[in-house]
Protein backbone atom coordinates (compact mmCIF):
# COMPACT_ATOMS: atom_id res chain seq x y z
CA UNK A 1 0.00 0.00 0.00
CA UNK A 2 1.02 3.72 -0.56
CA UNK A 3 2.11 5.83 2.27
CA UNK A 4 -1.20 7.45 3.06
CA UNK A 5 0.26 10.39 4.25
CA UNK A 6 1.36 14.61 3.58
CA UNK A 7 4.45 14.40 4.26
CA UNK A 8 4.82 17.50 6.12
CA UNK A 9 1.96 16.65 8.90
CA UNK A 10 3.88 13.20 9.66
CA UNK A 11 7.14 15.69 10.81
CA UNK A 12 5.62 17.55 13.04
CA UNK A 13 5.49 16.52 16.44
CA UNK A 14 2.28 16.27 18.59
CA UNK A 15 2.05 18.52 21.14
CA UNK A 16 4.48 18.93 24.25
CA UNK A 17 1.65 19.07 26.46
CA UNK A 18 0.61 15.32 26.00
CA UNK A 19 2.60 13.28 28.41
CA UNK A 20 2.31 15.56 31.48
CA UNK A 21 -1.50 15.52 30.32
CA UNK A 22 -1.03 11.84 30.52
CA UNK A 23 -0.12 11.71 33.82
CA UNK A 24 -2.02 14.38 35.76
CA UNK A 25 -5.32 13.04 34.75
CA UNK A 26 -4.45 9.24 35.93
CA UNK A 27 -3.76 11.17 39.14
CA UNK A 28 -6.79 11.36 41.63
CA UNK A 29 -5.99 14.05 43.74
CA UNK A 30 -3.32 15.92 41.08
CA UNK A 31 -4.34 19.62 41.20
CA UNK A 32 -3.25 21.95 38.25
CA UNK A 33 -1.47 25.18 37.64
CA UNK A 34 -1.42 24.16 33.88
CA UNK A 35 -4.34 25.49 32.37
CA UNK A 36 -4.77 28.07 28.82
CA UNK A 37 -8.14 29.09 30.25
CA UNK A 38 -10.01 31.11 32.28
CA UNK A 39 -11.47 30.00 35.39
CA UNK A 40 -14.54 32.54 35.28
CA UNK A 41 -18.10 31.47 33.55
CA UNK A 42 -18.91 33.00 30.16
CA UNK A 43 -21.32 36.21 32.11
CA UNK A 44 -24.60 34.94 31.68
CA UNK A 45 -25.93 37.91 29.90
CA UNK A 46 -24.01 36.42 27.04
CA UNK A 47 -24.83 32.93 27.82
CA UNK A 48 -28.59 34.03 27.65
CA UNK A 49 -28.03 35.71 24.22
CA UNK A 50 -26.76 32.15 22.82
CA UNK A 51 -29.54 30.36 24.37
CA UNK A 52 -32.16 32.81 23.25
CA UNK A 53 -30.87 32.42 20.06
CA UNK A 54 -31.37 29.10 19.44
CA UNK A 55 -34.77 29.62 21.04
CA UNK A 56 -35.30 31.80 18.14
CA UNK A 57 -34.66 29.17 15.75
CA UNK A 58 -31.29 30.85 14.63
CA UNK A 59 -29.66 27.23 13.43
CA UNK A 60 -28.74 28.03 10.03
CA UNK A 61 -25.44 29.29 8.66
CA UNK A 62 -24.12 32.94 8.47
CA UNK A 63 -22.54 34.56 6.11
CA UNK A 64 -18.74 33.31 5.51
CA UNK A 65 -17.68 35.88 6.85
CA UNK A 66 -19.90 36.08 9.75
CA UNK A 67 -22.76 38.30 10.84
CA UNK A 68 -23.18 41.99 9.94
CA UNK A 69 -24.32 42.73 13.25
CA UNK A 70 -21.21 40.96 14.71
CA UNK A 71 -18.63 42.50 12.34
CA UNK A 72 -20.34 45.80 12.84
CA UNK A 73 -19.61 45.58 16.85
CA UNK A 74 -15.99 44.04 16.44
CA UNK A 75 -15.50 46.93 14.23
CA UNK A 76 -16.48 49.39 17.22
CA UNK A 77 -14.93 47.65 19.77
CA UNK A 78 -11.55 48.24 17.76
CA UNK A 79 -12.15 51.54 17.35
CA UNK A 80 -13.15 52.03 21.19
CA UNK A 81 -10.60 50.02 23.08
CA UNK A 82 -6.98 50.48 20.55
CA UNK A 83 -8.25 52.97 18.26
CA UNK A 84 -7.89 51.43 14.79
CA UNK A 85 -10.63 51.05 12.36
CA UNK A 86 -11.60 48.42 10.13
CA UNK A 87 -14.40 48.06 7.51
CA UNK A 88 -16.75 45.25 8.60
CA UNK A 89 -17.61 45.06 5.28
CA UNK A 90 -14.51 44.10 3.74
CA UNK A 91 -11.91 43.69 6.15
CA UNK A 92 -13.28 42.11 9.21
CA UNK A 93 -13.85 38.03 9.56
CA UNK A 94 -15.28 36.30 12.28
CA UNK A 95 -13.36 32.64 12.42
CA UNK A 96 -13.35 29.21 14.63
CA UNK A 97 -11.12 30.74 17.52
CA UNK A 98 -7.91 32.82 16.81
CA UNK A 99 -6.53 29.18 15.67
CA UNK A 100 -8.37 29.10 12.68
CA UNK A 101 -7.10 32.66 11.77
CA UNK A 102 -3.80 31.64 12.73
CA UNK A 103 -3.78 28.99 10.17
CA UNK A 104 -6.54 30.82 7.81
CA UNK A 105 -3.85 33.89 7.43
CA UNK A 106 -0.42 31.90 6.91
CA UNK A 107 -2.45 29.69 3.90
CA UNK A 108 -3.30 33.11 2.26
CA UNK A 109 0.10 34.83 2.59
CA UNK A 110 2.67 32.73 2.26
CA UNK A 111 4.40 30.57 -0.15
CA UNK A 112 6.75 27.74 -0.13
CA UNK A 113 10.28 29.19 0.62
CA UNK A 114 8.97 31.94 2.07
CA UNK A 115 10.43 32.93 5.82
CA UNK A 116 8.14 33.43 8.98
CA UNK A 117 9.93 34.75 12.15
CA UNK A 118 8.31 33.42 15.19
CA UNK A 119 9.47 34.99 18.35
CA UNK A 120 9.88 31.52 21.27
CA UNK A 121 8.46 30.57 23.81
CA UNK A 122 4.81 31.61 22.05
CA UNK A 123 1.71 29.50 21.21
CA UNK A 124 2.33 26.50 20.15
CA UNK A 125 0.42 26.45 16.59
CA UNK A 126 2.61 29.30 14.57
CA UNK A 127 5.51 27.12 13.80
CA UNK A 128 2.35 24.06 12.46
CA UNK A 129 0.57 25.98 10.46
CA UNK A 130 3.75 27.46 8.62
CA UNK A 131 4.94 24.43 8.17
CA UNK A 132 1.61 23.44 6.47
CA UNK A 133 1.34 26.00 4.63
CA UNK A 134 4.49 24.97 3.09
CA UNK A 135 6.69 27.74 4.16
CA UNK A 136 9.85 27.79 6.77
CA UNK A 137 9.51 28.92 10.11
CA UNK A 138 12.59 31.06 11.43
CA UNK A 139 12.70 31.04 15.67
CA UNK A 140 13.71 33.81 17.16
CA UNK A 141 14.48 33.16 20.76
CA UNK A 142 13.57 35.58 23.19
CA UNK A 143 15.24 35.92 26.55
CA UNK A 144 14.25 36.69 30.10
CA UNK A 145 17.19 39.62 30.32
CA UNK A 146 14.64 41.96 27.76
CA UNK A 147 11.76 40.59 29.28
CA UNK A 148 11.10 38.28 26.85
CA UNK A 149 10.15 41.32 24.13
CA UNK A 150 11.08 41.50 21.00
CA UNK A 151 13.95 44.08 20.56
CA UNK A 152 15.22 45.27 17.22
CA UNK A 153 18.50 43.40 17.08
CA UNK A 154 17.03 40.41 17.74
CA UNK A 155 14.78 40.66 14.51
CA UNK A 156 17.55 41.86 12.60
CA UNK A 157 19.38 39.75 13.29
CA UNK A 158 17.04 37.20 11.52
CA UNK A 159 15.49 38.13 8.48
CA UNK A 160 16.78 37.39 5.45
CA UNK A 161 15.36 38.28 1.45
CA UNK A 162 13.37 35.34 2.32
CA UNK A 163 11.38 36.65 4.63
CA UNK A 164 8.11 37.43 4.43
CA UNK A 165 6.30 37.75 7.60
CA UNK A 166 7.17 38.31 11.06
CA UNK A 167 4.64 36.68 13.95
CA UNK A 168 3.86 39.10 17.11
CA UNK A 169 2.57 36.97 19.89
CA UNK A 170 2.11 39.51 22.57
CA UNK A 171 0.97 39.40 25.25
CA UNK A 172 2.39 36.16 24.94
CA UNK A 173 1.11 32.75 26.08
CA UNK A 174 3.34 31.61 28.09
CA UNK A 175 5.77 34.84 29.42
CA UNK A 176 3.15 37.03 30.30
CA UNK A 177 5.48 39.20 28.25
CA UNK A 178 3.89 42.20 26.94
CA UNK A 179 5.21 44.97 23.84
CA UNK A 180 4.42 48.46 25.01
CA UNK A 181 4.15 51.47 22.68
CA UNK A 182 8.16 52.30 22.61
CA UNK A 183 8.92 48.37 21.71
CA UNK A 184 6.40 48.39 19.20
CA UNK A 185 7.46 51.33 16.98
CA UNK A 186 11.10 50.07 16.82
CA UNK A 187 9.82 47.00 15.33
CA UNK A 188 7.36 48.77 12.97
CA UNK A 189 10.25 51.04 11.69
CA UNK A 190 12.48 47.37 10.60
CA UNK A 191 9.09 46.07 8.87
CA UNK A 192 8.45 49.26 6.65
CA UNK A 193 12.37 49.17 5.81
CA UNK A 194 12.19 45.56 5.37
CA UNK A 195 8.56 45.25 3.64
CA UNK A 196 7.54 42.19 5.70
CA UNK A 197 4.02 41.71 7.42
CA UNK A 198 2.71 41.14 10.51
CA UNK A 199 0.47 38.41 12.21
CA UNK A 200 -0.26 40.06 15.38
CA UNK A 201 -2.13 37.84 18.16
CA UNK A 202 -3.50 40.00 20.44
CA UNK A 203 -5.93 37.35 21.74
CA UNK A 204 -4.67 38.17 25.29
CA UNK A 205 -5.26 42.60 24.48
CA UNK A 206 -7.55 42.93 27.42
CA UNK A 207 -5.95 41.11 29.82
CA UNK A 208 -2.74 43.76 30.52
CA UNK A 209 -1.41 45.41 33.67
CA UNK A 210 0.25 47.90 35.14
CA UNK A 211 0.47 51.21 33.49
CA UNK A 212 -0.41 51.47 29.92
CA UNK A 213 -2.88 49.88 28.46
CA UNK A 214 -1.93 47.54 25.13
CA UNK A 215 -1.25 49.00 22.01
CA UNK A 216 -2.11 47.15 18.57
CA UNK A 217 0.85 47.60 16.09
CA UNK A 218 -2.12 48.36 13.66
CA UNK A 219 -2.61 51.48 15.15
CA UNK A 220 1.32 52.92 14.26
CA UNK A 221 1.50 54.77 11.62
CA UNK A 222 1.88 52.60 8.33
CA UNK A 223 1.60 49.62 10.09
CA UNK A 224 -2.22 48.59 9.47
CA UNK A 225 -1.92 47.98 5.45
CA UNK A 226 0.94 45.44 6.57
CA UNK A 227 -1.08 43.46 9.94
CA UNK A 228 -3.07 40.91 10.13
CA UNK A 229 -5.03 41.23 13.77
CA UNK A 230 -6.35 38.77 15.05
CA UNK A 231 -8.42 38.78 18.44
CA UNK A 232 -11.16 36.64 19.79
CA UNK A 233 -13.64 36.04 22.65
CA UNK A 234 -11.71 33.04 24.34
CA UNK A 235 -9.71 34.99 27.19
CA UNK A 236 -11.08 38.36 27.73
CA UNK A 237 -14.77 37.36 27.76
CA UNK A 238 -14.08 33.63 29.47
CA UNK A 239 -15.86 32.12 26.30
CA UNK A 240 -13.38 29.05 24.61
CA UNK A 241 -15.46 26.32 24.55
CA UNK A 242 -18.20 28.69 22.20
CA UNK A 243 -14.51 28.74 19.34
CA UNK A 244 -14.98 32.63 18.70
CA UNK A 245 -12.48 34.43 17.55
CA UNK A 246 -11.34 37.01 13.70
CA UNK A 247 -9.28 38.45 11.28
CA UNK A 248 -8.62 42.09 10.81
CA UNK A 249 -6.99 42.72 7.36
CA UNK A 250 -6.41 44.79 4.59
CA UNK A 251 -9.31 43.43 2.19
CA UNK A 252 -6.44 42.24 -0.68
CA UNK A 253 -5.26 40.22 2.10
CA UNK A 254 -8.41 39.87 3.75
CA UNK A 255 -10.35 38.27 0.71
CA UNK A 256 -7.72 35.75 0.58
CA UNK A 257 -8.18 34.34 4.04
CA UNK A 258 -12.11 34.27 3.56
CA UNK A 259 -11.56 31.80 0.92
CA UNK A 260 -9.65 29.27 3.10
CA UNK A 261 -11.92 29.71 5.63
CA UNK A 262 -15.21 29.63 3.26
CA UNK A 263 -13.70 26.05 2.05
CA UNK A 264 -12.43 24.63 5.39
CA UNK A 265 -14.73 26.45 7.57
CA UNK A 266 -18.06 27.54 6.09
CA UNK A 267 -18.92 29.74 8.75
CA UNK A 268 -17.99 30.11 12.62
CA UNK A 269 -20.83 29.15 15.26
CA UNK A 270 -24.06 31.25 14.52
CA UNK A 271 -24.87 30.37 18.13
CA UNK A 272 -21.75 31.50 19.30
CA UNK A 273 -21.60 34.60 17.05
CA UNK A 274 -24.97 35.47 18.18
CA UNK A 275 -23.44 35.60 22.13
CA UNK A 276 -20.46 37.32 20.92
CA UNK A 277 -22.67 40.21 19.68
CA UNK A 278 -24.01 40.93 23.49
CA UNK A 279 -20.42 39.93 24.94
CA UNK A 280 -19.31 43.10 22.71
CA UNK A 281 -22.77 45.21 23.33
CA UNK A 282 -22.49 44.77 27.36
CA UNK A 283 -19.56 42.90 28.10
CA UNK A 284 -17.14 46.04 28.85
CA UNK A 285 -17.27 45.70 32.78
CA UNK A 286 -17.21 42.04 32.72
CA UNK A 287 -13.82 42.16 31.32
CA UNK A 288 -13.04 44.73 33.72
CA UNK A 289 -14.00 42.88 36.84
CA UNK A 290 -12.04 39.80 35.40
CA UNK A 291 -8.48 41.55 34.72
CA UNK A 292 -9.19 43.28 38.30
CA UNK A 293 -9.13 39.80 39.31
CA UNK A 294 -6.15 38.41 37.46
CA UNK A 295 -4.62 41.17 37.96
CA UNK A 296 -4.72 40.47 41.69
CA UNK A 297 -3.62 36.97 41.51
CA UNK A 298 -0.86 38.08 39.27
CA UNK A 299 0.36 39.69 42.38
CA UNK A 300 -0.44 36.92 44.72
CA UNK A 301 1.82 34.36 42.16
CA UNK A 302 4.64 37.30 42.16
CA UNK A 303 4.85 37.23 45.78
CA UNK A 304 4.85 33.45 46.51
CA UNK A 305 7.53 33.22 44.04
CA UNK A 306 9.75 35.62 45.82
CA UNK A 307 9.21 34.38 49.30
CA UNK A 308 9.73 30.79 48.06
CA UNK A 309 13.13 32.15 46.37
CA UNK A 310 11.96 31.32 42.65
CA UNK A 311 13.12 33.67 40.71
CA UNK A 312 10.36 35.27 38.16
CA UNK A 313 10.27 38.27 35.92
CA UNK A 314 7.10 40.59 36.48
CA UNK A 315 4.80 39.27 33.59
CA UNK A 316 2.72 42.07 32.88
CA UNK A 317 -0.15 40.30 30.39
CA UNK A 318 -2.44 37.31 29.91
CA UNK A 319 -2.83 34.88 32.93
CA UNK A 320 1.02 32.74 32.89
CA UNK A 321 3.83 33.41 35.27
CA UNK A 322 7.47 32.33 34.16
CA UNK A 323 9.47 31.30 36.56
CA UNK A 324 12.92 29.86 36.40
CA UNK A 325 14.25 26.99 37.64
CA UNK A 326 17.74 27.10 36.64
CA UNK A 327 19.08 27.27 40.15
CA UNK A 328 17.51 23.93 41.37
CA UNK A 329 20.55 22.28 37.91
CA UNK A 330 17.11 20.70 36.90
CA UNK A 331 15.45 20.84 33.51
CA UNK A 332 12.32 22.30 32.91
CA UNK A 333 10.90 18.20 32.25
CA UNK A 334 12.68 16.75 35.34
CA UNK A 335 11.16 20.11 37.70
CA UNK A 336 7.84 19.32 36.17
CA UNK A 337 7.63 15.72 36.50
CA UNK A 338 9.03 15.51 40.00
CA UNK A 339 6.68 18.08 41.51
CA UNK A 340 3.71 16.44 39.36
CA UNK A 341 4.75 12.92 41.37
CA UNK A 342 5.49 14.40 44.45
CA UNK A 343 2.82 16.81 45.23
CA UNK A 344 0.57 16.21 42.04
CA UNK A 345 0.79 19.67 41.05
CA UNK A 346 0.34 20.19 37.33
CA UNK A 347 2.24 22.67 35.37
CA UNK A 348 3.81 22.97 31.76
CA UNK A 349 7.62 23.21 30.73
CA UNK A 350 8.47 25.89 29.03
CA UNK A 351 9.81 23.93 26.43
CA UNK A 352 6.74 22.83 25.20
CA UNK A 353 6.56 26.32 23.74
CA UNK A 354 9.91 26.40 22.57
CA UNK A 355 13.62 25.12 23.07
CA UNK A 356 14.26 28.43 24.69
CA UNK A 357 11.80 27.83 27.02
CA UNK A 358 14.24 25.36 28.79
CA UNK A 359 14.58 26.35 32.67
CA UNK A 360 11.22 27.77 32.49
CA UNK A 361 7.74 27.09 34.15
CA UNK A 362 4.46 28.09 33.12
CA UNK A 363 2.64 28.31 35.27
CA UNK A 364 -1.32 30.31 35.29
CA UNK A 365 -3.05 32.00 37.62
CA UNK A 366 -6.44 31.40 35.78
CA UNK A 367 -7.75 29.62 39.31
CA UNK A 368 -9.59 31.09 42.23
CA UNK A 369 -7.43 32.33 44.99
CA UNK A 370 -8.43 29.22 47.26
CA UNK A 371 -7.04 27.17 44.68
CA UNK A 372 -4.24 28.92 44.03
CA UNK A 373 -2.85 29.14 47.83
CA UNK A 374 -3.63 24.86 48.34
CA UNK A 375 -1.23 24.81 44.59
CA UNK A 376 1.43 27.32 45.76
CA UNK A 377 1.64 25.73 49.31
CA UNK A 378 2.95 22.44 47.28
CA UNK A 379 5.07 23.83 45.66
CA UNK A 380 6.86 25.87 48.15
CA UNK A 381 7.07 22.37 50.07
CA UNK A 382 8.73 21.12 47.08
CA UNK A 383 11.25 23.96 46.51
CA UNK A 384 12.41 23.79 50.18
CA UNK A 385 13.05 20.31 49.94
CA UNK A 386 14.94 20.66 46.64
CA UNK A 387 16.82 23.42 48.43
CA UNK A 388 17.63 20.75 51.20
CA UNK A 389 19.05 18.06 48.71
CA UNK A 390 21.19 20.70 47.37
CA UNK A 391 22.31 21.87 50.70
CA UNK A 392 21.02 25.03 50.85
CA UNK A 393 20.07 27.82 48.39
CA UNK A 394 24.00 28.24 47.76
CA UNK B 1 -7.59 51.83 47.59
CA UNK B 2 -10.77 52.26 49.54
CA UNK B 3 -12.60 51.00 46.81
CA UNK B 4 -10.41 48.00 45.80
CA UNK B 5 -9.80 47.08 49.31
CA UNK B 6 -14.12 46.46 49.84
CA UNK B 7 -14.43 44.80 47.09
CA UNK B 8 -12.33 42.42 47.90
CA UNK B 9 -13.75 42.07 51.40
CA UNK B 10 -16.72 41.88 50.59
CA UNK B 11 -16.79 38.91 49.41
CA UNK B 12 -14.07 37.49 51.69
CA UNK B 13 -14.22 39.24 54.86
CA UNK B 14 -11.46 36.61 56.68
CA UNK B 15 -8.85 37.33 54.21
CA UNK B 16 -5.76 38.05 56.05
CA UNK B 17 -4.37 41.88 56.18
CA UNK B 18 -1.28 40.33 54.42
CA UNK B 19 -3.09 38.19 51.47
CA UNK B 20 -4.96 41.51 51.22
CA UNK B 21 -2.11 43.60 50.52
CA UNK B 22 -0.11 41.40 48.23
CA UNK B 23 -3.35 41.04 46.35
CA UNK B 24 -3.38 44.89 45.65
CA UNK B 25 -0.06 45.83 45.77
CA UNK B 26 -0.07 47.56 48.52
CA UNK B 27 1.65 47.73 51.83
CA UNK B 28 -0.04 46.16 55.00
CA UNK B 29 0.34 48.97 57.01
CA UNK B 30 -1.40 51.13 54.50
CA UNK B 31 -4.41 48.69 53.69
CA UNK B 32 -4.51 47.69 57.90
CA UNK B 33 -5.05 51.84 58.51
CA UNK B 34 -7.47 52.28 55.64
CA UNK B 35 -9.76 49.37 57.01
CA UNK B 36 -9.43 51.01 60.46
CA UNK B 37 -10.40 54.47 59.07
CA UNK B 38 -13.38 53.08 57.35
CA UNK B 39 -14.41 50.96 60.26
CA UNK B 40 -14.02 54.42 62.43
CA UNK B 41 -16.42 56.49 59.44
CA UNK B 42 -18.78 53.64 59.65
CA UNK B 43 -18.30 52.10 56.20
CA UNK B 44 -17.49 49.25 57.03
CA UNK B 45 -20.51 48.36 59.62
CA UNK B 46 -19.21 44.77 60.75
CA UNK B 47 -17.95 41.37 59.44
CA UNK B 48 -20.51 38.81 59.28
CA UNK B 49 -20.78 35.41 57.80
CA UNK B 50 -23.43 33.79 55.29
CA UNK B 51 -24.90 30.95 56.41
CA UNK B 52 -26.93 28.74 54.49
CA UNK B 53 -29.39 27.64 57.70
CA UNK B 54 -31.22 25.13 55.57
CA UNK B 55 -28.08 22.78 55.58
CA UNK B 56 -28.25 22.77 59.23
CA UNK B 57 -30.21 21.22 61.80
CA UNK B 58 -31.33 24.55 63.64
CA UNK B 59 -34.96 25.65 62.28
CA UNK B 60 -34.87 28.87 61.29
CA UNK B 61 -37.56 31.27 59.15
CA UNK B 62 -37.67 34.56 57.48
CA UNK B 63 -40.11 36.77 56.41
CA UNK B 64 -40.38 40.14 54.29
CA UNK B 65 -42.97 42.57 56.06
CA UNK B 66 -44.29 45.19 54.27
CA UNK B 67 -45.40 47.93 55.81
CA UNK B 68 -47.20 51.02 54.97
CA UNK B 69 -47.08 53.81 57.27
CA UNK B 70 -49.19 56.96 58.12
CA UNK B 71 -46.68 60.09 58.57
CA UNK B 72 -47.67 61.79 61.29
CA UNK B 73 -46.35 65.10 62.90
CA UNK B 74 -43.67 65.38 64.87
CA UNK B 75 -42.85 61.77 64.28
CA UNK B 76 -40.30 61.65 60.70
CA UNK B 77 -39.72 57.72 58.45
CA UNK B 78 -36.79 57.71 61.36
CA UNK B 79 -38.35 57.79 64.35
CA UNK B 80 -40.55 55.13 63.22
CA UNK B 81 -38.02 53.27 61.88
CA UNK B 82 -35.66 53.66 65.00
CA UNK B 83 -39.13 52.04 67.09
CA UNK B 84 -38.72 49.21 64.62
CA UNK B 85 -35.42 48.21 64.28
CA UNK B 86 -34.29 48.12 68.35
CA UNK B 87 -36.51 44.74 68.08
CA UNK B 88 -33.76 41.91 67.98
CA UNK B 89 -36.24 39.95 65.38
CA UNK B 90 -35.79 42.42 62.56
CA UNK B 91 -32.59 41.74 60.76
CA UNK B 92 -32.92 44.04 58.14
CA UNK B 93 -35.44 47.17 57.78
CA UNK B 94 -34.92 49.49 54.50
CA UNK B 95 -37.44 52.85 53.44
CA UNK B 96 -38.66 52.12 50.45
CA UNK B 97 -40.36 54.00 47.13
CA UNK B 98 -43.21 52.90 45.53
CA UNK B 99 -46.04 51.15 46.96
CA UNK B 100 -44.85 50.55 50.65
CA UNK B 101 -42.91 52.38 53.16
CA UNK B 102 -41.27 49.97 55.17
CA UNK B 103 -39.42 46.62 54.08
CA UNK B 104 -38.80 44.80 57.54
CA UNK B 105 -36.95 41.69 57.39
CA UNK B 106 -37.56 39.22 60.15
CA UNK B 107 -36.22 36.26 61.51
CA UNK B 108 -37.52 34.01 63.90
CA UNK B 109 -37.37 29.88 65.06
CA UNK B 110 -41.13 29.72 63.62
CA UNK B 111 -43.82 30.96 61.71
CA UNK B 112 -45.95 31.45 64.85
CA UNK B 113 -43.09 33.45 66.33
CA UNK B 114 -42.90 35.77 63.09
CA UNK B 115 -47.10 35.50 63.04
CA UNK B 116 -46.41 36.71 66.99
CA UNK B 117 -44.01 39.86 66.37
CA UNK B 118 -46.02 41.05 63.31
CA UNK B 119 -49.40 41.08 65.73
CA UNK B 120 -48.28 41.90 68.85
CA UNK B 121 -45.23 44.23 67.74
CA UNK B 122 -45.04 46.09 64.52
CA UNK B 123 -48.96 46.34 63.70
CA UNK B 124 -50.15 48.05 67.12
CA UNK B 125 -47.18 50.63 66.73
CA UNK B 126 -48.70 54.41 65.76
CA UNK B 127 -49.16 55.47 62.52
CA UNK B 128 -48.61 51.98 61.11
CA UNK B 129 -51.52 51.65 58.54
CA UNK B 130 -51.08 48.27 57.46
CA UNK B 131 -48.78 45.19 57.02
CA UNK B 132 -48.25 42.53 54.77
CA UNK B 133 -46.35 39.50 55.84
CA UNK B 134 -44.74 37.12 52.92
CA UNK B 135 -42.79 33.97 54.25
CA UNK B 136 -39.36 33.04 52.62
CA UNK B 137 -39.61 29.37 51.01
CA UNK B 138 -36.26 28.72 50.02
CA UNK B 139 -32.80 31.02 49.57
CA UNK B 140 -31.07 30.64 46.16
CA UNK B 141 -28.40 33.38 46.45
CA UNK B 142 -27.88 35.76 49.15
CA UNK B 143 -25.33 38.83 49.28
CA UNK B 144 -24.74 37.67 45.91
CA UNK B 145 -23.45 34.58 46.88
CA UNK B 146 -25.33 31.16 45.38
CA UNK B 147 -25.89 29.17 48.10
CA UNK B 148 -26.14 25.36 46.53
CA UNK B 149 -22.90 23.11 46.35
CA UNK B 150 -19.40 24.34 45.24
CA UNK B 151 -18.99 24.03 41.14
CA UNK B 152 -16.22 21.95 40.21
CA UNK B 153 -13.52 22.91 38.12
CA UNK B 154 -14.59 20.96 34.90
CA UNK B 155 -11.77 22.44 32.91
CA UNK B 156 -8.81 20.05 31.52
CA UNK B 157 -6.29 19.78 33.91
CA UNK B 158 -3.50 21.06 31.23
CA UNK B 159 -4.17 22.98 27.93
CA UNK B 160 -1.93 25.32 25.72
Amino acid sequence: MRDPLNKIITTIPPSGIRKYFDIASEMKDAISLGVGEPDFDTPWHIREEGIYSLEKGRTFYTSNAGLKELKDEIHKYLRRRFDVAYDPGTEIMVTVGGSEAIDAAMRAMLDPGDEVLIPQPSYVSYVPCALLAGAKPVIIELEEKDEFRLTPEKLLEKITPKTKMLVLPFPNNPTGAVMRRADLEKIAKIVEEKDLFVLSDEIYAELTYGDEEHVTIASLPGMQERTVLINGFSKSYAMTGWRLGYACAPAVILKQMLKVHQFAIMCAPTTSQYAAVEALRNGDEDVRYMRESYDQRRRFLMNAFAEMGMDCFEPLGAFYTFPSVKRFGMTSDEFVTRLLMEEKVAVVPGTAFGDCGEGFLRISYAYSLKSLKEALGRVARFVERLDREQGGRG
Amino acid sequence: MRERILAVIEKNSRIDIHDLAVLLGESEAAVANEIAEMEKERIICGYHTLINWDNTSEEKISALIEVKVIPQRGMGFDKLAERIYQYSEVNALYLMAGGFDFMVIIEGKTMRQVAQFVSDKLAPLDSIQSTATHFVLKKYKDHGTVLSDEIEDERMLITP
